[in-house]
């Protein structure tokens, strides 16, 4: 009973503040609803004992929502409302609706005819953490090697865009000898 | 036990824990200020009670009763709840933490820990992680530039000094191969010489470091840097609003206390002839009041100097330690 209480309570938060993430058109409204549920997200892989899975969802959505508050915080005044400029809403409407309904057939289905066989079932008396690196390391080696070079060629690529002049200091620098004013000299 | 019971006796801890820590928050103010003066050659709070032990009250009634200020501009639901988040957090990152070894009373064994999530570590550090959210809400809700400036600040430091106290806890967690902070304690049961300091002492120096980080505590409390950006985060914060967020602060440091005590100095098993649950006692009160003395030691560095220290100091040594690490346990 406890467990179909939790399940409603997360389902329902959850729903709620995504809906506020789409609705609200104020940029700080929708960033917080948005960091809640996914943070709300966690309860349902704590409820699956997935523990691993569901700390691994705090930890990287806290990170990854907080980037889009620095976007936030750099092109946006946080405090005034977002103009949003919809020239058909009843196509935008009939798109999402169409694919959020394919989303649930498409998950739905196998779930409805029984034909849901694990090929990794739980096994008994192995911790979550091990299980999730034992099918990481067997079976998905090779995505999971590849998607780290992946990300090591992104970080890298994200450095030399970013990091041009990384190497002197602003703060060090005498006034009236910021990059701006050589730019305007030149 | 069924699941009612467990229920209950959930709720039960979770009283308890409250209740305890948020006295202990307040306490913690009380010796801070003491500690401070004591270093500083000063007497600290002397008047409310016998050496000014009942100021900790006096400051509590204040602040319940001070008038409760929301700023015309501000976004009153986010700015509301934004020091809720910062003390919700905190405890909430208790909820993993063994905080004593099992004891018995009136019979029945008590597990001192409100949920054993078998991936305990990573809870605990990803909840106060989520803590951030606190000072980054309160600053943009605000409408204050020295708030934003704080929420900034905020995202840079907390961010940046979570990868190294995530690197540097990885080589202790490779020894032991869990991460449940139970059988980290276990490891460790043979007393002062299989306490995993000695065998990780970079792993200890930097997690401390990035502790203090994400504590935000001298000598890397930028976020509120009263020389540079008035109050940051809090600037517009008055009355329980404001105490909160320092409700929260003070948890953190207790919880990092226990983590480092934990993970590092052997946790709660016996050392010696003193039992295993003042052991704890004495080693969080020691890092406690660490974290105060290094606080009247130190002076506040420059935000560029943070980021040189994380990322050029702090990241390649704790990365050059996990391989050490991992080449050691292979061979």
């Amino acid at each position: 009973m406890f467990e179909a209480i939790a399940f409603y309570t997360f389902s329902a938060v959850t729903i709620a503040m995504f809906t506020i993430t789409v609705m609200s058109k104020n940029a700080l409204y929708a960033m917080s609803a948005l960091a809640a549920g996914m943070i709300m997200i966690s309860g349902f892989f704590f409820l699956l004992d997935a523990d691993f899975l569901g700390v691994v969802q705090i930890i990287v959505y806290t990170g990854a929502v907080m980037a889009f508050y620095a976007f936030g915080m750099m092109f946006f005044n946080t405090t005034r409302l977002v103009k949003e400029n919809i020239r058909a809403p009843k196509l935008v409407f009939l798109l999402s609706g169409m694919s959020a309904l394919l989303l649930v057939v498409a998950l739905v289905a196998p779930i409805v005819s029984d034909h849901i066989e694990p090929f990794y079932p739980v096994v008994e008396g192995v911790e979550n953490p091990q299980a999730v690196g034992i099918v990481l390391f067997t079976k998905y080696l090779v995505p999971f090697e590849l998607a780290a070079v992946m990300l090591l060629v992104a970080m890298i690529a994200g450095i030399i865009l970013a990091g041009k002049k990384m190497d002197e200091s602003l703060t060090l620098k005498v006034d009236g000898e910021d990059e701006f004013q050589n730019k305007g000299s030149k | 036990m069924t699941m009612t019971e467990f229920v209950i006796s959930t709720i039960v801890k979770i009283l308890v824990v409250l209740g305890i820590f948020s006295a202990l928050a307040g306490f913690g103010t009380y010796l801070e200020r003491k500690v401070l003066a004591f270093m500083q050659r000063r007497l600290g709070p002397m008047h409310v009670g016998p050496y000014g032990l009942l100021q900790v009250l006096a400051d509590g009634i204040k602040l319940f009763t001070k008038e409760d200020i929301v700023p015309q501009n501000s976004i009153r639901p986010i700015f509301m709840i934004a020091p809720v988040i910062g003390a919700a957090t905190a405890f909430i990152a208790l909820a993993a933490v063994p905080l004593f070894p099992e004891f018995e009373i009136f019979g029945i064994t008590v597990h001192p820990i409100i949920s054993d999530v078998n991936v305990g570590v990573l809870f605990v550090l990803g909840v106060m992680a989520s803590g951030l959210y606190a000072p980054l809400l309160a600053g943009m809700a605000s409408a204050n530039k020295w708030g934003l400036l704080g929420a900034a600040r905020t995202v840079i430091q907390l961010l940046s000094y979570e990868v190294v106290t995530g690197l540097s806890i990885m080589a202790p967690l490779m020894m032991v191969g869990s991460l449940s902070l139970i059988d980290i304690n276990n490891y460790q049961s043979g007393g002062i010489g299989d306490w995993i300091v000695w065998s990780q002492p970079v792993a200890f120096v930097l997690f401390l470091i990035a502790g203090f980080a994400e504590t935000n505590r001298t000598p890397f409390d930028l976020l509120e840097h009263e020389a540079e950006i008035v109050s940051g985060y809090a600037t517009e914060y008055s009355g329980m609003r404001w105490g909160m967020f320092f409700i929260g602060e003070y948890t953190n440091m207790i919880t990092m206390a226990f983590l480092a005590s934990i993970i590092f100095l052997g946790g709660f098993n016996d050392l010696g002839f003193i039992p295993g649950g003042l052991a704890i006692v004495l080693k969080v009160s020691f890092l406690f009041f660490f974290f105060l003395w290094t606080r009247a030691a130190w002076p506040h560095i420059r935000p560029d100097q943070l980021m040189w220290l994380c990322w050029k100091v702090l990241l390649p040594l704790a990365v050059i330690n996990v391989v050490i690490t991992g080449l050691v346990l292979m061979i």
